[in-house]
Order: C-alpha cells, then structure tokens, then sequence
C-alpha cells in the first residue's frame, strides 16, 4: 500500500481563555489517502473547523496547535516553514468555507480573485490566468462566464459566490480539498446542487477531500471513510459501510437516529435527539466526553477510555462492543 | 453611481448657499457696518453718508443678491483697511495657504497610516502604544502650544529651523507638522480601526488559503478595504486644515490666506473677512463633497448601485 495523502496523529489544540484553557481538540487521529472523501460529522462546536483549520495552517494566533505527525504527502506539516505552507495552501491543498457572502474580497472583481490563486503558485501570464478562471467558472456551472470575470462579489448571489470560492479552490488542481459546511448558508432548494457538484468536480480531478457537513444523507452518499467527532474528539472513525451498518460509539448511533435514511427510518416515527447537555472543556477533561449524555455511562467511563480497532474501524468506548446491541437508547 | 453624485452635488450646492448667506449676514450681525467704516469720530451725516455710498440702506437681500452675482464674478469688493480689491489680496496670499494644506494632510496620511497599519497588526504592542499616546497628545495638545514649543526647540535651541517666514522650503516644515498633526490622530485611529475589523475578516482569511504571503495579505487585501473611510476623512480634514492653517500660519507668520483672515478679524476688516469665510467654506464643501465620490469609487458596492 502507498503512503497515505494525509495523516494525522494525536492533533490537539488549546484555547487559552479566561479562567483557564480550552481544550477544544483532542488527540485526533485519521489518514486519508489519494482520491478519497473523508466527512466528518458532529454537532457544533465539536471542533469540525478548527481541525480543517489546523490542517491548512489557518489558526487563529491565540490557539496552540500540538501533533505527533501532521503529515501531507510525507512533509510534516507541524515543522514546515511559513513560505513552504504557503505554496502548499492553495497549490496543493485548498480550503472552502462555510460563509460564501463574506468569503471573497468586495474590492476586487472575480476575475482578479480567480486569477490571483493561480497566479500565486504558477508562473503563467494575467491572460492565461482569466483563461483558466473562465473555465473553471464554466466547469462549476456558471453561466455567462466571460462576463462575470468583470463583476464584483456584491452582485452574485450567495449560491454563485459559493460557485465562485470552489472555482478559486480548483484553479490549481489541488490534491486535498477541504470544505468546511459549503452549504450551511445557502438556501435548501440549492445545497444539493452545489454539493454534487463539489463532488463530481473532486472525481474528475481525483482529489482528496474532507467534506465537514451535517448532513448525513449527503455523507452516505459521498463518503469513503467518516469521522464522528464529539466535543472535540473523535469518537469513532471508519470506513462509510461500517459506519453506517455497525455503528459503536453510543454518540455515533445517536446521531444516526437523529436523522431520516432512506428504507431506514419508518415515515412518521420520530426522530430522536440525544438528550443532557455537553461537558464544558476548560480546565481538565478526563474520560469520556459522552458520558453526561450514554445512556450506558458507569463510574469506570470517568477513567481512561481505551480506543478499539477493527481494521479500519476504530472507536473510543470502555465497551469493548460499544454496547451496540444494548436496547436501552431506543427508550432513551 | 451618477445618480449618488447628483445628489450629492444638489446637497453641496444647497449648502454654499446657505454658508454664504451666513457668511454675509455677518456683515450685519457684528453691528452698524457703516458706523465702523466711518470711524469713532464721524459724525451721524457722514455715517448717513457712507451707507449710501456703499448701499447698505437697501434691504438686505438685494444687497445679498448684489454681494452674491459680484462675488460669483470674484468681485469681493475692496478691503477696508488696504484700500485693494479683496480678490486680488486674497489671490496673493491663497498659494501659500494650498501648500501648506496639501503638505499637512501628506504629512498626516504618511504618518498616521503606517502607525495605524502596524498599531492594528500588533494590537497592544510598544508601536500601538505608541501611536496611541502620540494621538492623545496630538487631540490634547493645542495647535499653537505645539508650535511653539517646535520653534523653542528647532529654531531657537538648536537652530535648525528658521522661526518664521515663507522664503525656503524650511520654512515649512514645522508649519506642516503642527498643521499634519493636527489631522493625524483621527486618521490614524480610524486605519488601526478599519485595519483591525477587516483582518479578522472571512475574505482575509480566504486570501491566506490561497497561499498569498503577509505582504500581500496586509496591503492588497486589507489595506485597499480599511483604507476606504480613511480616504473620506482625509478628504474632510483637508477641509478642517483651511481653518487649521488660520492658527499655523499667524504662529510662523506664513502671509497666507489664514493669516490674512486673522490680520482682517483684528482690523474688522469685513469684506476681506466675508470674503475668507466663504472661500474657506467653499473648499470644505468642496472637499466634503469629494470625500463622498472618492468614497463611493473606491467602493464598488457603492460604484454600481
Ligand atoms: N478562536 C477561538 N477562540 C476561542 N474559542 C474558539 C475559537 N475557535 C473555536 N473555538 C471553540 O472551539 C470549539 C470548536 O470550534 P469549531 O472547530 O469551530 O467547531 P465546529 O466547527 O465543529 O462547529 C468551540 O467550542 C469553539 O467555541
Ligand atoms: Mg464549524
């Protein structure tokens, strides 16, 4: 087997805050290899962004980032010079947020914006620039695309200007592309659009891709491997069948049953939430982070938390079998 | 965008018009022009006399109209203590006042910029702290104190500096700096403030996934939007200068416009006085007004709308 595109060991960040520190992620742990679709997935605030960020070398000053290997096609992100993490932002690997009204500069036109991340990372002339901007602009569906080089960000819509930042994202062919909720602010009739599209676009040009969403529907469909994290750690990890099929992380099934499948769930029974109130993470955090919220809680959950593997699968439980086929959640 | 600056156009013209209303009711409002005029010994037939002559037993809005069509003309009539039309006076005197103008607001963007841009990259630093005392001293600190501890300093102690006088480009530079200083605290809080709000921006954060390097970051993606509203202030202190200059230029004995109208104010010299104000507000408004369109163009939210 060749080395993994991405892998990650031990990824941890803390927040100083006042009254102490954040830990706000914890021991992260994943590999992603060419060409395949990672989505992690939990609620918010579970670190989703900040982790995406990290990988990018986009944190914010404040926040300490600390990894026993943070490797991108074998260079060690941790120990990388600003000006190699530089070429590697943009050129190899490249980020879409979850803002589009806000994500682009409202001084410059489109096609300044598309041309500059090309510019950036290849010695190419300003035409080949815009020549390369308009095709990816067509590639991602927009209309007129000669025309809208001229506009500025405050005349499209969020939708296009969503269309836009993934254009930009794809001017230099990256191997990795992280996109972090690309949806979330558009509006519901276009989020399956955009995200296919996001899709299509990562096969064509055999891309890597963390895909951070909350919908599972979308996950089933696109992942090969899924993370779940919960209050800043990843609670299990996978690839997409047996995720899906055996979940064991008490939090993972939670999740699951939070949302309607296809042939899964029955029309007009409800949906379950997980009830209780997630743990405040300043100070030290011992344990397992669920355990205000599993219904199998004991005392020895408040212990260290072995992490269980099975090929691939991996999950964090002091039940060996997660207690999946335990039926006290479906009460819960 | 055509349609903003028309209707920025109407406004400025509605505001001349009524400053120079103002500014010729002052005429009247600083008591009986013709009794000035005439001097303390004149009698009440030779006061009659002279406001006849000059027309100020006419009503007032006529003398308005008559004051305004000749001042349009840039006739402002004849100073009362040079016995010289007011237009060719003020001609002399308003180069050396336009200098020292552009110079200041130089003076104070070249300052006030840098300081603001680096005070907002290290908020809290030494140089934020810095240019954050040299702004509460440049607010606190009186135009004339200023100036006068700069001539003790450069031209008396050290003797730099000539003390006063327009012959040599010396003989601006403290007169820049007192005038520039004067600009300068609110252009540089106003660049930290806009630098510090658009850094912490998503499309700052966008131009760093792209893999563009802090220089550029700093400059072509924040500066170019933080210096948006900078550029309007300046524009506006431009306007506040003129009447800044007023002080700078009696301190430096600059002979310019400003220190034409304090020479006129001391010898009630009321044409030459009227004169000044509205040409003075003229330029303000003028400058108020290109604030607006500068604004608006180098937005282009505000360009296409
Ligand atoms: N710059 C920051 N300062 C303080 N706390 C932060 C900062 N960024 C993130 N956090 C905290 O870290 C946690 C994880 O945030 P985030 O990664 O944005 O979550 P997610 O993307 O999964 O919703 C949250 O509790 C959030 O409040
Ligand atoms: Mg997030």
């Amino acid at each position: 087997m060749t080395d993994p595109l991405l892998s990650v060991r031990n990824l941890t960040m803390d927040i100083p805050v006042g009254g102490g520190t954040l830990h706000a992620v914890r021991g992260i742990d994943f590999d992603l290899n060419r060409g395949e679709t990672l989505c992690i997935v939990g609620e918010s605030g579970s670190g989703k962004s900040l982790t995406s960020l990290a990988l990018m070398g986009l944190l914010g000053k404040g926040i300490q980032r600390s990894a026993d290997r943070m490797t991108f096609d074998g260079i060690e992100l941790t120990k990388a010079s600003k000006r190699q993490m530089r070429a590697l932002r943009g050129g190899r690997m490249s980020m879409i947020f979850q803002e589009p009204m806000t994500s682009l500069n409202p001084a410059y036109t489109i096609g300044d914006q598309l041309a500059e991340a090309l510019l950036l990372h290849r010695t190419v002339t300003r035409e080949q620039a815009r020549a390369r901007a308009v095709e990816l602009l067509e590639k991602v569906g927009i209309t007129a695309a000669e025309s809208r080089l001229s506009q500025y960000p405050h005349q499209l819509s969020g939708g296009l200007r969503q269309r836009v930042m993934i254009a930009m994202a794809l001017m230099c062919e990256p191997e990795l592309i992280i996109a972090d909720e690309p949806t979330t602010a558009l509006d519901v009739t276009i989020q399956a659009q955009i995200l296919r599209l996001l899709y299509d676009l990562g096969r064509e040009m055999n891309m890597a891709m963390i895909l951070i969403t909350h919908d599972l529907g979308v996950v089933a469909r696109v992942a090969d491997k899924v993370a779940v994290m919960y209050a800043g750690e990843l609670v299990e990890t996978g690839p997409v069948a047996e995720i899906f099929n055996t979940p064991s992380h008490p939090y993972t099934r939670g999740l699951l049953r939070c949302i309607p499948l296809p042939g899964k769930t029955e029309r007009g029974k409800s949906l379950g939430t997980i009830p209780g109130i997630v743990p405040s993470l300043v100070g030290s955090v011992e344990g397992c982070v669920f355990r205000t919220r599993c219904p199998h809680a004991t005392m020895e959950c408040r212990g260290a938390i072995p992490q269980h593997h099975d090929g691939e699968h991996a999950f964090r439980c002091i039940f060996a079998d997660g207690k999946r086929h335990s039926d006290k959640e479906l009460t819960a | 965008m055509l349609q903003f600056i028309l209707k920025r156009l109407g406004l400025a013209v509605l505001v001349a018009f009524t400053v120079s209303f103002i500014s010729f009711s002052l005429l009247f409002l600083s008591g009986d022009p013709a009794a000035a005029l005439a001097g303390e010994t004149a009698s009440g037939e030779d006061i009659e006399a002279i406001r006849r002559l000059y027309g100020f037993d006419r009503p007032m809005l006529v003398q308005y109209g008559d004051w305004l069509m000749s001042a349009l003309r840039g006739d402002f009539g004849e100073s009362y203590y040079f016995k010289l039309p007011v237009a060719s006076l003020i001609g002399d005197r308003l180069g050396v006042t336009m200098l020292l103008g552009v110079c200041g607001i130089s003076f104070a963007l070249l300052t006030a910029v840098p300081l603001g841009v680096v005070a907002a990259i290290r908020p809290n630093s030494i140089i934020d702290r810095i240019a954050l005392f040299l702004s509460v001293a440049g607010q606190a600190m009186p135009s004339f104190w200023f100036g006068l501890i700069l001539i003790v300093v450069f031209a008396i102690q050290l003797g730099w500096l000539p003390p006063s006088g327009a012959a040599t480009w010396k003989h601006f530079i403290m007169p820049t700096i007192v005038l520039g200083y004067y600009a300068m605290p609110a252009i540089m809080r106003l660049t930290r403030a806009g630098m510090l709000d658009v850094l912490s921006s998503d499309y700052i954060r966008t131009a760093r996934a792209k893999g563009a390097n802090e220089t550029r970051v700093l400059f072509r993606h924040a500066l170019r939007n933080a210096i948006i509203p900078v550029v309007s202030l300046a524009a506006v202190q431009m306007g506040f200068m003129l009447g800044g200059s007023i002080v700078v230029e009696s301190i430096f004995a600059l002979h310019g416009a400003g220190y034409l109208a304090w020479e006129s104010i001391a010898r009630n010299d009321l044409p030459t006085v009227q004169a000044l104000i509205l040409i003075f507000s003229m330029f303000y408004i003028v400058f108020t007004f290109l604030a607006d369109v500068l604004n608006a163009w180098l937005d282009p939210r505000m360009r296409s709308s």
